[in-house]
């Protein structure tokens, strides 16, 4: 039986180094079925240049290490199937927008993650360990706000999508305002009024402008614009109470 | 660092943004002269008749239309954003209610336009 040729995938890579900080170089892969984004770069890293510098760790959309810009959208590349995203036989990978690059794929998400921290997106808690377990009622109006929004994996792709963040360096993001939104309703947090202040300044909640390219692209399928939405009313709220 | 291009911006809810922006812009620069046009009744009635006047040509007509079209684009633009803003409305519900707005400000420019011909 003769082989069959295999087809071939044209993937251009940004790479680092040159005057521009970078350009996009061409690989041809080899398509296979069920083939993720993931594979095919690691295939090139393994198989045709082992200095390419990418992030991943789960390969199953848990960690969220491994988001990049795929044909000009950010996307977590180990759920996204070649199939779905290449036009013809043509995929382009760049590293997520708005974050520093550090080499190739890879960026810097320290600010992304620094700015989890200036939300308050630590847990403040209330209870020692010699108390009981709260019991939170999974049907209260707050905690199916928190049940919504929880279920983020840090993987930037929704601040890498953020024009509100490319226009403003200091916005707060829709990942760390989601974040705060979730803990805003979590009845066991004791820090809620310092909290609700950190995300109503001028980088925080009222910053964004409900393009929602944020609840478009996050690859959980959560709504920041919704948890934005939710802190601006509750901002509103306690400005007019004079709590603000 | 790298910048989203414009593959990253094409979506519904960002296209609802554009169009609520650039409405938006266009009126504020319609209202001074709407206001100056309302201005000419006190230069006495002939004045504003005359200008009037001018105003029943068919490219002063058409443009009224799309004038129409960008006040309907506008208000349901506004009022979409107010639902997101105050109901809190899902990831679901958006994409067709971008829709939704943008059929009814069509509806207002049609209804407009056959009112007026």
């Amino acid at each position: 039986m003769a082989m069959r040729e295999p087809e071939l995938l044209e993937v251009d890579v940004w790479r680092s180094g040159g005057d521009a900080g970078g350009q996009f170089r061409t690989y041809a892969v080899p398509r296979e079925d069920a083939q993720t984004v993931l594979d095919v770069v690691t295939w090139i890293q393994r198989k045709l240049d082992p200095t390419l510098a990418y992030r991943f760790a789960c390969r199953v959309g848990m960690c969220g290490s491994c988001a990049m810009t795929v044909n000009g959208r950010a996307r977590w590349t180990c759920r996204t199937h070649v199939a779905k995203v290449a036009r013809g036989n043509r995929l382009q990978i760049a590293p997520l927008a708005n974050l520093p690059v550090v080499r190739d794929l890879v960026v810097d998400m320290r600010a992304f993650f620094d700015k989890w921290a200036k939300a308050g997106g630590q847990f403040t808690p209330t209870a020692s360990r010699r108390d009981d377990f709260v019991r939170v009622a999974p049907d209260t109006p707050a905690r199916r706000e928190v049940d919504a929004a929880i279920e983020c994996i840090g993987c930037g792709v929704c601040y890498a999508s953020c024009d509100i963040v490319a226009w403003n360096p200091a916005y707060l993001g829709p990942a760390a305002l989601n974040r705060a939104w979730t803990l805003q309703n979590d009845v066991r947090d004791g820090d809620h009024p310092a909290r609700l202040a950190a995300v109503a300044g001028d980088a925080g909640c009222h910053a964004c402008h409900t393009q929602a390219a944020c609840t478009e692209r996050c690859p959980k399928q959560l709504s920041p614009t919704t948890s934005i939405a939710g802190l601006k009313r509750m901002t509103a709220r306690a400005a007019l109470k004079g709590e603000l | 660092m790298r910048t989203a291009d414009w593959r990253n911006r094409d979506h519904p809810s960002y296209w609802a943004f554009l169009v609520h922006r650039v409405s938006g812009l266009t009126l504020a620069l319609f209202l001074p002269l709407h206001f100056w046009v309302l201005g000419r009744a006190l230069a006495g009635e002939a004045a504003l008749d005359e200008f009037l006047r001018w105003t029943e040509q068919p490219l002063v007509k058409a443009s009224e239309v799309a004038l129409v079209f960008l006040l309907a684009a506008h208000l349901a633009g506004g009022l979409r954003l107010l639902l997101i803003e105050f109901v809190g409305w899902r990831r679901q519900a958006k994409q067709s209610w971008v829709a939704i707005a943008a059929g009814v400000a069509l509806f207002c420019a049609l209804a407009f336009a056959l009112n007026l011909y």
